[in-house]
């Protein structure tokens, strides 16, 4: 499925300064039965958002007023755990388009860009000063620019350069999607599958 | 120029390379389920285009199903509902599926194996990270996201950049009441649950070399815990024989040029990895852990870490210790636990339950503990029928269920209560992981076994002659 395209945005951001943030955390299990893909947003972060009881628990950030935007903003080693794309698609859903961490486990990672939310790496030190940004000022706004792979604090103007392969670049840019791509590329792949001794 | 095993397989795989992006991949086998399949068969939908290599294709339903009354209908809407995509899904598409009661049904990464769906140098994928299993056989598997799935089922292959290496030695052999899972889990401490992140490991050394190929399915499973993609073992004699006659496996003449590609599978003696590290099994005693990570682990018999050594930041590891309701500096040998769950992708299998039953034989079960026994198919059930195990557990007052994932991750009804503490053979102790609320102490089919009989973590070398 083709997605949106994904030029620059600037946002404000909600934190979660949690290290090992794991795909369970993100959506867990009991909330993968559907058979389409829609409404995960509602169950994002379910056990940490949401008392048993169904109430919400006041001081978990995605339930504090005072934060808002489209950019998450992550621990070390997010997404880490389950391959559930689910997970990627209750970030969407929520209405996410980016993540930022200083380190992402690979899968999520992958799903994200696979489905249109750019995840963007930093090193710990900005990780740590974007945190205490947001904390300072919950309006602080980030702008992520894919074009020229940077992101910039904008109440202080520090930036930094963010790594992106040029395909996947040319794919978030223009909402292409990977089958489109491999689609293009049938008959070499049936001439391949010849080659395949098992 | 001097290869590795993975680079071997990967490179042979490769159809295209992709300037500054990934490599188009193809994939010899896919495994398919029922929770990670609907959203990529509603894609092709809307795409209008069909599988373009059915045969490639394995369905088998284990999420979500029940362990008891399976021949009944599912009573569960949702769930019933994604058993029943997968049914129609697979016949749409000309794709063999075992359903709930088939007698080849049962867990993916446990009837792959099985069937010889699962062969050296092969590329194996699954929308689920313990794919990494099947790396034992020396294939390269790992797990993929829907869209990814997606890619497999329409073109046979998916668009990813090739990881970096990372080789693990472990020599020595296994002490007493050590096992594959221990090694795993000393693995994960030792290296974080975000230490091999970017990584393809190989592990190599004796203790591999002398583990069944059931032991190193159990290691190779474990290899996302560290963030790795996958692990993979060289396939050797043991391999061969593992595989040979089954179902899928290649026949006759076939079979003859498939060894003669295979026992070209192996890293050459001055090849290059990335990273490598060597540990010694006498380093390695029975495992558990104490923590909301397969990373937060230790020796059963030392005392959890403060903070002041930990890698995570200490909120989170104080936060992730408050979940769990244990101190710096406690001991887990004594702690009292009231669920054992003996399964999952990661250990069950005949052998883990041969380990449970070694331990529970002529014991008994302790009041308080409430066990589930799931094998990971009707292949393991039967095999545990056929060798006299149920008649052991039975006696010591344990009962077994019916084949599935289960409690690894309660999708089903098979959820440990919030706040309980379960001894679980399984590969995730994440909070929650197991039901709401619940605390999950990972560990071997050995001290699971102890726990149980116990009632409380114990040293399973106490019960070992």
């Amino acid at each position: 499925m083709a997605y949106d395209k994904f030029n620059t945005l600037q946002s404000s951001a909600y934190p979660l300064p949690i290290e090992n943030v794991d795909t369970d955390q993100i959506i867990p299990a009991r909330f993968l039965k559907a058979t389409e893909r829609k409404g995960f947003g509602d169950n994002l972060f379910r056990d940490w958002r949401y008392n048993a009881d169904g109430s919400q628990k006041e001081d978990f950030p995605l339930n504090d007023s005072k934060y808002s935007g489209k950019i998450l903003v992550g621990g070390r080693n997010f997404g880490s755990g389950s391959s559930r794309e689910h997970a990627a698609w209750a970030v969407y859903d929520f209405g996410f388009r980016c993540v930022i961490s200083s380190f992402f486990a690979d899968i999520f990672k992958n799903n994200c860009l696979n489905i249109g939310v750019l995840p963007v790496q930093v090193s710990d030190t900005f990780a740590k000063e974007i945190f205490e940004a947001i904390e300072k000022d919950p309006k602080t706004e980030i702008k992520v620019d894919l074009t020229n792979q940077t992101v910039t604090l904008l109440v202080t103007g520090n930036s930094e350069s963010f790594d992106i392969n040029s395909y996947k670049k040319e794919n978030m840019l223009n909402g292409y999607d990977d089958i489109d791509y491999l689609q293009n590329m049938k008959e070499e792949i049936q001439e391949f599958v010849k080659t395949r001794p098992f | 120029m001097s290869t590795t095993l993975f680079d071997k397989v990967w490179d042979a795989h490769v159809i295209r390379k992709i300037e500054g992006g990934p490599d188009v991949f193809f994939i010899d086998r896919h495994l398919i389920h029922e929770v990670t399949s609907p959203v990529a068969f509603l894609g092709l939908k809307a795409r209008g285009v069909k599988v373009m290599e059915p045969q490639r294709t394995f369905a088998t339903a284990d999420h979500n199903t029940p362990t008891i009354n399976q021949h009944l209908p599912v009573e569960d809407p949702l769930s019933a509902n994604q058993l029943k995509a997968l049914e129609e899904n697979s016949k749409e598409h000309g794709i063999l599926h075992w359903g709930l009661g088939h007698e080849n049904n049962g867990i993916v990464h446990v009837v792959g194996p099985e069937n010889g769906i699962t062969l050296p140098g092969a590329t194996i994928v699954c929308g689920d990270s313990h794919t990494s299993t099947h790396g034992a056989f020396g294939a390269i598997a790992f797990g993929i996201g829907t869209s990814e799935v997606e890619m497999v089922l329409s073109t046979q292959c998916i668009m990813q950049p090739k990881p970096k290496k990372m080789r693990i030695n472990v020599e020595g052999s296994l002490g007493k009441g050590v096992t594959s899972k221990d090694v795993a889990l000393y693995i994960i401490s030792q290296l974080s649950t975000s230490g091999a992140t970017g990584y393809f490991v190989e592990y190599a050394g004796t203790v591999f070399d002398e583990m069944s190929m059931e032991g190193r399915m159990t290691v190779c499973n474990l290899s996302i815990e560290m963030g790795a993609r996958g692990g993979m073992i060289a396939p050797d004699d043991k391999t061969y024989e593992y595989i040979k006659g089954r179902r899928f496996t290649p026949k006759d003449e076939d079979w003859d040029k498939a060894m003669e590609y295979w026992k070209t599978l192996k890293t050459d003696e001055d090849a290059i990895f990335d990273k490598e590290y060597t540990f010694q099994t006498s380093d390695i005693e029975p495992m558990i852990t104490y923590g909301t990570n397969p990373g937060m682990g230790m020796g059963i018999s030392n005392d959890i870490p403060t903070t002041d050594v930990v890698q995570e930041g200490k909120a989170t590891y104080e936060k992730s210790l408050n979940y769990m309701g244990f101190d710096q500096g406690d001991s887990m040998l004594g702690k009292k636990i009231d669920f054992v769950f003996v399964g999952s992708c990661t250990n069950g299998r005949i052998e883990d339950f041969r380990a449970f039953a070694s331990i529970v034989k002529g014991r008994k079960k302790a009041a308080h503990v409430t066990a589930w026994l799931v094998p990971g198919s009707h292949i393991v059930e039967a095999k545990i029928k056929e060798e006299g195990i149920l008649d052991i557990i039975n006696e010591a007052g344990f009962e077994l269920r019916q084949p599935g994932c289960s409690a690894c991750l309660a999708m089903n009804d098979d959820k440990i209560p919030a706040g309980k503490y379960s001894v679980s053979t399984s590969n995730r102790n994440f909070e929650g992981r197991q039901g709401p609320g619940s605390r999950t102490l990972l560990a071997s089919p050995l001290v699971a076994a102890a726990a149980a009989i116990a009632g409380k973590v114990t040293d399973p070398r106490e019960f070992l002659n």
